[in-house]
């Protein structure tokens, strides 16, 4: 297998990166990323593009690359202007899918990191969104019209390429010390909001889930969508317990205006999508997945019990992971200087 | 719910065998081969104990909060409402089926009495499906939701029916029925487009029609505000008899009608369930048939009826 990481210095990236080296019939390993990586890679090639991945079709045809691994799409809307969000979630992807479409492209599989955020947050919804179930009201933000565009690309490329494996992952909110997402970085402060009235359902998975979902879907011949989040769910009241914070109440009306002021103050940064998650909450049902053959480690409450008990150690011992720093020279060096023996 | 380690390591290797040989079909697998393989070497994530915290369940319905509400609810379905049940006996003791009943009343008491009888004497947790506005409502949506309440979406109502097996409560008449003019009482409004049944028979569950008597006159509604309504984005705005009574108060208080509860016998559909459609036609024959079943038992109960007040 020769694959291609997008996202390569984000978490998820990094993580995909770094697992399919372990891998002994993973011949090449290729990042592409705008910023340097942050995971320590043993072969990968890392390749600087721009956001919209526009070079990736030369990159397609050097390096011959047989999977994709998508995972630069961005879908904390807190990170991105949505001039730059649609820039890389759409056009990136329009461009990527492009590359991997092109006349005699050695492209056969395709796997997606999209997010549960197309399904919304309504009065409306089901309690448990399936996988062919659209959404019950218009999407209002960005972040969220732009991942229906990229999944719709995606829809016309699996059609328009049958021989290649589409697999579109559909991620539950995530739940991990080692990620930063509006949900973690709200309960690692020592309050955190609610909505006043409001007690929703939530769902969470864990980071090693996602990224076993990702390797499962890229070791596996299993094309589709499918939504990835842990079994149950529970009260945001619980999770706040869990986690042993504190819930401040927002009005239950004009609630993002009155959550402005947090974001000013850098307390907490909920994006208009997270709120209505506060609001409606959000279940995804995994059953599609499960009968595909994949196997969650952890289920709702344990994932919100493991970040708890991680915070609890970084608030002891700090940071645990120690950090790391690319260099181009030195990187260059490990993987391609005669000098370095290298065990075959 | 999560298998402990030695647990999951056949599966693992189930895992394993299928990434590394993309041709196994996993479905056909026996899970028990590779029980006695070695437990391959990985970090066992669940050092966390699996624990719920909550009582709530994925639904969002307490049962310590349900059993708050039964204790503060008994007083009055036992010495003000004074519920009588005939046919009890005919609610299963177990598996999925559809409580399908007459709605009234502006702030219906129905369906809690029929939630607190269920329970107290059955012994078995009832789901009452309900317009997705009380999902919107602040404080009064989580108390409903805490307390079995579910938004009627059809996905919502098979889970609950075929996939865990529960008792559902629903209205088919709406808020058709609570809007209704204290003269229409106990003539019952069109029962929906039939979903209901349809859901029943995807489901695989029986439906078990019941007949109430004594909400209508519990709260009255005699004026009604379309204006009001509009503006303050409900579905009706009554002015009832409590509260010419009571004032204010009479949004709370209800009047000490009578209840009975006549539960009928279950009607069975002849179908096979989890199918894509099921005939249109069918599904209203079958409703308007429900329809007729509760509307005929509560013209026999009218009429066995001496006192409103008395039964």
């Amino acid at each position: 297998m020769r694959a291609l990481v997008t996202g390569l210095s984000t978490y998820w990236g990094g993580r995909v990166a770094q697992a399919l080296e372990q891998r002994s019939d993973v011949e090449v390993v290729v990042g592409v990323d705008t910023r340097d990586p942050r995971t320590p890679l043993e072969r990968t090639e890392f390749v600087r593009t721009d956001s919209s991945h526009s070079i990736l079709a030369r990159i397609v045809r050097a390096t011959q690359v047989d999977t994709i691994v998508h995972t630069h799409l961005v879908v904390d809307s807190t990170r991105a202007t949505s001039r730059t969000l649609h820039e890389i979630n759409v056009i990136g992807t329009m461009n990527l899918l492009a590359a991997a479409g092109a006349p005699s492209s050695p492209v056969r599989k395709v796997v997606l990191k999209s997010s549960g955020l197309v399904y919304g947050a309504n009065k409306a919804d089901p309690y448990f969104f399936r996988e062919d179930m659209p959404r019950t009201g218009p999407a209002t933000t960005p972040v969220e019209r732009s991942l229906l565009e990229v999944e719709g690309f995606v829809r016309d490329f699996a059609d328009d390429n049958p021989h290649v494996d589409v697999s579109l992952l559909r991620f539950a909110n995530v739940l991990g010390v080692d990620i930063e997402t509006p949900f973690t970085a709200a309960l690692r402060r020592p309050v955190v909001p609610e909505i006043l009235g409001f007690d929703p359902r939530l769902q969470f998975v864990h980071e090693d889930d996602v990224v076993e979902a990702l390797m499962y879907s890229i070791n596996n011949d299993i094309p589709g969508v499918y939504n990835v989040g842990a079994d149950g769910n529970l009260p945001w009241s619980k999770v706040c317990a869990i986690v042993g914070k504190r819930r401040v109440a927002l009005p239950f009306v004009f609630t993002n205006l009155a959550a402005e002021p947090a974001r000013l103050l850098r307390l907490w940064d909920l994006p208009p999508e997270a709120m209505q998650i506060l609001r409606f909450g959000r279940t995804i049902d995994n059953t599609r997945y499960k009968r595909a053959g994949f196997h969650y480690s952890y289920t709702t409450a344990s994932t919100i019990e493991a970040f708890a008990q991680a915070l609890r150690l970084a608030g002891t011992i700090g940071d645990s992971s120690p950090s790391y720093r690319y260099e181009r020279e030195v990187e260059d060096f490990f993987r391609h200087s005669p000098a370095v023996v290298r065990p075959d | 719910m999560m298998a402990d380690g030695p647990e999951r390591a056949p599966e693992r290797a189930l895992e394993i065998a299928a990434a590394t040989h993309p041709d196994v079909d996993l479905t056909e697998i026996d899970p028990g081969i590779g029980r006695d393989l070695v437990p391959l070497a990985r970090p066992a994530p669940e050092t966390v104990e699996e624990v719920r915290r909550s009582d709530v369940d994925q639904w969002g319905r307490s049962e310590h909060f349900r059993a708050l509400t039964r204790r503060a609810f008994e007083p009055l379905y036992k010495h003000w409402f004074r519920v009588e049940w005939e046919g009890f006996e005919l609610l299963p003791e177990e598996g999925g089926a559809l409580l399908v009943a007459n709605h009234a009343g502006a702030i219906p008491p129905d369906a809690p009495s029929i939630m607190h009888g269920i329970e107290k004497d059955l012994g078995r947790p009832v789901y009452g499906l309900a317009e997705n506005l009380f999902r919107a409502l602040p404080v009064v949506g989580t108390l409903w939701s805490r307390s079995g309440g579910v938004t009627a979406h059809p996905d919502n109502a098979y889970r609950l029916l075929h996939d865990e097996g529960h008792l559902v409560l629903v209205f088919p008449e709406g808020t058709k029925a609570t809007g209704k003019h204290y003269n229409d009482r106990y003539r019952l409004r069109r029962f929906g487009r039939g979903g209901f049944v349809e859901i029943a028979m995807r489901a695989g569950a029986p439906v078990i029609p019941i007949a109430v008597m004594g909400a209508e006159e519990a709260m009255p509604v005699l004026f009604k505000s379309p204006r009001l309504a509009k503006a303050l984005n409900l579905p009706y705005f009554p002015i009832t008899a409590n509260m010419l009574a009571f004032g204010p108060l009479g949004l709370v208080a209800y009047l000490p009608a009578k209840f009975r509860i006549r539960v009928l016998p279950p009607v069975h559909f002849d179908v096979a369930p989890n199918q894509e459609r099921y005939s249109r036609s069918r599904v209203m024959e079958e409703s308007e048939r429900i329809r007729g079943m509760v509307q005929d038992a509560l013209y026999d109960m009218l009429r066995q009826r001496r006192s409103v007040w008395f039964g």
